[in-house]
């Protein structure tokens, strides 16, 4: 019997080792120690042995059994191993190829900007106001110290609307929101309004009948010029890294006094001059200036007690400036290789 | 404005380099455009003296010309000119010349003769007849200029001055003239004004004897300077005078004509010359026209007058359109004897009515309605008669008329330096102030600044601020952050719009901007019913074109062109959407009152009888290419509807339903409204293959319109949490058949109902139709899942839930499938 179950153990470990497939192995896992396997069938035969012997065989069939069993999950490991190792190689896979993408759009570069300066702004406390685009001359004009005749409305080619005698028009800036918050709000007042303003330019690469303003109004107690140079500054350092330099220059708009018009280092020189800004070294960016009393005491604000800034920027020249888009059409033309860009 | 330093410095000195001037006069508030440096694309070219002129060997149309230039020898050219003899002191361009327009001159030879420059004329040297009243201009240019042989040709005929262009704006019209940018220059720079009265000897005469000067408007004309010139000598002015017109942009035509130019350039002071044997009655009535009045301006015009418009007439008749422009027959003629001047203040806004009503706008109009010194008329006048007895052009009377209405008090202004700095933030001594406004003319007293009569711009303190800020440097004045603490956050509506933006990028749509005004076509185009509201449009009187004419009562027509420009352009793609207005005239009952809200600032109130249109934000959406088709567009509407928390949608066939004008504009089989508790919140759709067509798009294309204030109002800001489930689902799927017309949403409904507090969710995975299925039915396929929140579901009842499915999908004619 010694000798069957060495021989067992044996063919058993021979077996094994040419085995080379994991169902194989199984396959002799019921063969040796399945409830039918040869071990069992010659354990079933112990009854027949001595009482000394049955120790030292029982024994021995433990060993053996303990033996197989082991080999065999040596053998299991490595063969899984293998097979792992296998798969994981054929499972191999080109990572340049291009990911599977999820839609997604694009805002337009308009709203970026927008976006960028609405938040500049928020940080300092200002609120956004919104204003009609279709208003009357007097929220357009003559609240803001253009009355009829004034010889600065001819430079604002406005769009008039049919059947209303020249008293409702489309916007030409959106200064027009400063009176309709001013008539609304108490001072202190710090706002922001973007929004669409109209003339009457002919379409070509700088020039569109619609267009984009951000205004911004702040009434306070104690407002100075050098308030609103610190506000423009600290919003042009954001926008454009705290090496751009602005250039202040005495302008004349009616609703401000002083009035001036605000430059900024050239995008491309720096500020040595180059062809982009016509050797000026300063490309010209928005008007500004200090909130006209007049305009304050037509929102029935006292001058005597508040004071304020207000300026206008252009929001097209500043999308084409941070984008090098040289042509204002591709803006309104919404070509989707330009959209896909921003 | 363009300025001639040369003229300029008869006031101020500047000789600093001109890139300098023009940057401290931009700084200080005269912004500069540019400069042009008179003759600076000529190069190489000399005064020459004709030595001899003697026939051509070859050539019966040339000469041969030895020429003095000036060197050790003569020189030869060879020239076709016929106007020139021996003697001639001309124009020599010499070998390696540069010409107006890039032309080089070398010397060679012409048909066999050394010729070794060329004469110029008046056009080569760009120049005209205007410039050079004598010389020929078809030939060469002979010159008559007090010159030497040799000299360099800028120097010469005075193409040597500098013109500076510069942009003044509206409310510095002292600025449109020399003396105007001297004062400022001599501001800027701290140097001396130099302006002497005018004065002229005159000879003895009554001017009273012949003329008579009445103002019967005495608001509109506040004064009239009148003087007279006898015995006239119409020629061209003088060189200097032609130069410095030149330089200003201004085209010298008479010595009478040019010198009325040239003291409005000097003292932008308009003035008028004209002749005296056309005043009849020797009379001249400033005066109202009379309705239906008529006149023929220089310009060949005939003009009819309305009596808001003011004249200058003789006993009979209109002479000239006041502060505008003169009559036809009024003018200087060559036969001309005796010249009247007038020098007159008009007021402004009476100018600008006329100019505009008329359509007629002059240098003396613009001047006048910008507003002229009204101090100054007597002064021009003399001005006028001192260079007409300079250039010997006639006889001035010693006597003149002056009808002056002006109120002199000048205006002024609380001089208050600590208010000054205050407001801008500066620490600028009293004394500097006090510099800088009386380098600008200003003066003091009684603690008031006091504004010269040229500077109509000057009204309160802040204006006097500018005036110190310009000066001082606004580039000096610090910057600072401003105190005091705010809070800012976003309104509802910004949030909601933010939200929706966001929400349209990411699921894959590209922002568009377009046009807020469209064409009228737009309306058939898109196939509006002719009685749809969506016709009734906000019009614009003055538009740039047909195609921006009328404000959009629909966004739609704006997405198809962009849908149409990118299909054209072969973007096989495109997913758009944009969030702007429409623009919807006001009903009529609701008159618009505007400044209500001033009320309570107790402020006038400004009454309109028109409506102002309301203005409602839309979100449209486009999409073509790719898998777009219905219901990838519901998809993302129902997605957006999703992300605004917005539920129970209800979506009918647009066809059946007129609240949206724009449902001809689709498809009508594949289009839909979309209705929340009643309110219908958008419309969107296949777009009609007629429209496509119209559009020339030759793709199916997908188009939404949500509107923006009705989302806003259906949208659940509450979000509260369920809690997990404890117990497992039961799921039954179910294979129904049915009418092809009965749409899903009614299956569902059922289902729905049928289930009830247990259903957890309702999943359609199949619709199918053809083989297997009878013709004009489907089959369609869902998956339920039932949950109950108290214990685990039991066989039973699911069960009996599906029975009670069935049960309700019957009565709607639908049956499980076999």
């Amino acid at each position: 019997m010694k000798e069957q179950l060495e021989k067992i153990e044996l063919q058993a470990k021979q077996e094994l080792s040419s085995c080379t497939e994991i169902k194989a192995l199984d396959e002799l896992r019921i063969k040796y120690l399945g409830k039918k396997g040869e071990l069992t069938a010659i354990l079933k035969q112990m009854g027949k042995l001595s009482a000394e012997e049955r120790p030292v065989i029982g024994q021995l069939a433990n060993q053996v059994r303990a033996d197989i069993e082991e080999a065999l999950n040596s053998k299991l490991a490595a063969l899984k191993s293998e097979a792992q190792a296998a798969k994981i190689k054929e499972e191999s896979i080109d990572i340049t190829l291009p990911g599977k993408k999820a839609p997604m759009g694009k805002l337009h570069p308009l709203t970026r900007v927008e976006n960028e300066i609405r938040e500049i702004f928020m940080g300092m406390g200002f609120e956004i106001a919104d204003g009609p685009e279709i208003d009357d001359d007097y929220h357009v004009f003559e609240a803001l110290n253009l009355p009829p005749d004034h010889p600065a409305r001819d430079t604002q080619d406005t769009f008039y609307i049919d059947g209303t005698d020249e008293t409702v028009l489309l916007r030409t800036q959106t200064s027009s929101v400063q009176v309709h918050v001013m008539e609304n709000q108490k001072p202190p007042i710090r706002i922001i309004s973007p929004g669409r303003v109209f003339r009457s330019d002919a379409v070509d690469a700088t020039h569109s009948p619609l267009f984009h303003q951000i205004e911004g109004l702040v009434i306070d107690k104690g407002i100075t010029m050098s308030d609103l140079k610190g506000t423009l500054d600290m919003l042009m350092k954001k926008l454009y890294g705290a090496d751009c330099k602005l250039r202040f220059r005495p302008h004349h708009f009616p609703f401000t006094e002083p009035s001036c018009e605000v430059d900024i280092s050239c995008f491309n020189c720096g500020g040595c001059g180059c062809s982009m800004c016509k050797d000026e070294g300063y490309i010209e960016l928005l008007g500004a200036g200090m909130v006209h009393p007049k305009v304050l005491e037509n929102c029935g604000i006292d001058p005597e007690v508040y004071s304020g800034f207000a300026f206008g920027l252009g929001l097209e020249r500043m999308v084409m400036g941070r984008y090098d888009i040289n042509d204002l059409r591709l803006l309104y033309e919404n070509d989707v290789r330009f959209l896909e860009q921003f | 404005m363009n300025l001639s330093m040369k003229w300029l410095n008869d006031y101020v000195e500047a000789d600093m380099p001109i890139k300098d001037y023009c940057h401290a006069l931009t700084m200080s508030g005269s912004k500069v455009e540019g400069y042009e440096v008179e003759g600076k694309e000529i190069t190489n070219v000399v005064v020459g003296k004709i030595l001899s002129k003697g026939p051509h060997e070859n050539a019966d149309a040339l000469f041969v010309c030895q020429v003095d230039i000036g060197a050790d020898a003569p020189i030869q050219i060879v020239t076709n000119a016929k106007n020139v003899k021996e003697g001639d002191i001309v124009p020599v361009a010499l070998d390696g010349a540069v010409l107006p327009g890039g032309f080089k001159i070398k010397k060679g030879k012409l048909r066999g003769v050394e010729s070794f420059g060329m004469f110029c004329g008046l056009d080569t040297l760009g120049l005209t007849s205007h410039d050079f009243p004598y010389a020929d201009p078809e030939g060469v240019f002979v010159i008559e200029e007090d010159c030497t042989i040799g000299q360099d040709i800028h120097s010469a005929i005075g193409l040597d001055d500098t013109s500076v262009e510069f942009e003044i704006t509206s409310n510095r019209p002292d600025c449109l003239s020399v003396i105007g940018l001297a004062r400022e220059t001599a501001a800027t720079f701290g140097k001396a004004l130099t302006v002497k009265e005018p004065d002229f000897k005159g000879v003895d005469g009554d001017i009273n004897s012949m003329l008579k000067v009445d103002i019967h408007n005495t608001e509109k004309c506040q004064r009239y300077c009148a003087g007279i010139v006898k015995n006239v000598k119409i020629e061209p002015s003088p060189r200097w005078m032609r130069e410095r017109l030149r330089a200003s942009g201004v085209r010298p035509i008479n010595n009478f004509v040019d010198i009325t130019n040239y003291v409005m350039l000097e003292y932008g002071q308009p003035m008028h010359a004209f002749d005296l044997r056309y005043v009849e009655g020797s009379h001249i009535n400033v005066r109202n026209a009379v309705n239906g009045e008529k006149i023929v301006t220089l310009d060949g015009v005939e003009r009819e007058l309305s009596d808001d418009m003011l004249v200058i007439a003789d006993e009979k008749k209109p002479v000239a359109v006041a502060g505008v422009m003169g009559g036809e027959y009024s003018g200087i003629m060559e036969d001309t004897t005796t010249v009247v001047f007038e020098s007159a203040y008009f007021e402004p806004s009476q100018v600008r009515r006329t100019s505009k009503k008329l359509r007629m706008k002059s240098d003396a109009s613009s001047r006048y309605e910008k507003g002229v010194d009204r101090l100054i008329s007597m002064t021009c006048l003399k001005r006028a008669f001192e260079l007409v007895e300079e250039l010997g052009a006639g006889e001035v009377l010693n006597t003149v008329i002056d009808c002056d209405y002006t109120d002199k008090t000048p205006a002024s202004v609380e001089f208050n330096p600590a208010w000054i700095n205050e407001f801008l933030g500066t620490d600028i001594s009293e004394a500097d102030m006090k510099d800088y406004l009386g380098r600008l003319g200003f003066t003091f007293a009684d603690g008031k600044v006091i504004a010269p009569s040229f500077r109509i711009d000057i009204e309160c303190k802040a204006d006097i601020a500018e005036e110190v800020a310009r000066i001082y440097g606004y580039n000096n004045i610090p910057s600072t952050d401003f105190r005091g603490v705010a809070r800012a956050e976003y309104t509802a509506e910004q949030k909601f719009v933010r939200t929706l933006r966001n929400a349209a990028v990411s699921l894959g749509g590209y922002e568009i901007a377009t046009y807020s005004f469209v064409s009228p076509k737009y309306f058939d185009k898109i196939r509006i019913a002719e009685d749809s509201k969506l016709r009734n449009v906000v019009r614009i009187v003055n538009p740039l074109g047909e195609d921006t004419s009328v404000m959009r009562t629909t966004t739609i027509p704006s997405m198809l062109d962009v849908l149409a420009f990118n299909y054209n352009n072969r973007n096989e793609k495109a997913c758009l959407f944009e969030i702007s207005k429409e623009y919807l005239p006001a009903a009529e009952e609701k008159p618009y009152i505007n400044g209500d809200t001033l009320a309570c600032n107790g402020n006038k109130k400004h009454r309109y009888e028109y409506s102002l249109p309301d203005e409602p934000q839309r979100l449209t959406i486009g999409m073509y290419g790719g898998d777009a088709d219905f219901y990838t567009m519901k998809g993302m509407v129902e997605q957006l509807l999703d992300e605004m928390r917005i539920s129970d949608v209800e979506y009918y066939r647009a066809s059946d339903c007129d609240v949206f004008g724009e449902k001809n504009a689709f498809h009508p089989g594949r289009s839909a409204v979309l209705v929340r508790n009643g309110v219908h919140i958008g419309i969107m759709g296949e777009v009609h293959p007629d429209v496509l067509e119209t559009y020339g798009l030759g793709t199916k294309a997908y188009v939404a319109k949500l509107c923006i204030p009705e989302l806003m109002e259906a949208a659940d800001e509450k979000i509260t949490y369920s809690p997990l489930p404890k117990f497992p689902a039961s799921t039954r799927d179910l294979s129904l058949i049915c009418d092809d017309d009965v749409p899903v949403a009614a299956l569902e409904k059922a289902i729905k109902g049928a289930v009830g507090k247990i259903l957890e969710k309702v999943t359609l995975f199949d619709v199918y139709k053809g083989k297997q299925i009878e013709d004009g039915k489907k089959s369609v396929s869902y998956s339920i899942s039932m949950r109950s929140h108290e214990g685990t579901l039991t066989d039973e009842q699911a069960d009996a839930a599906m029975k009670r499915v069935l049960k309700a999908l019957a009565e709607i004619g639908a049956e499980l499938r076999a």
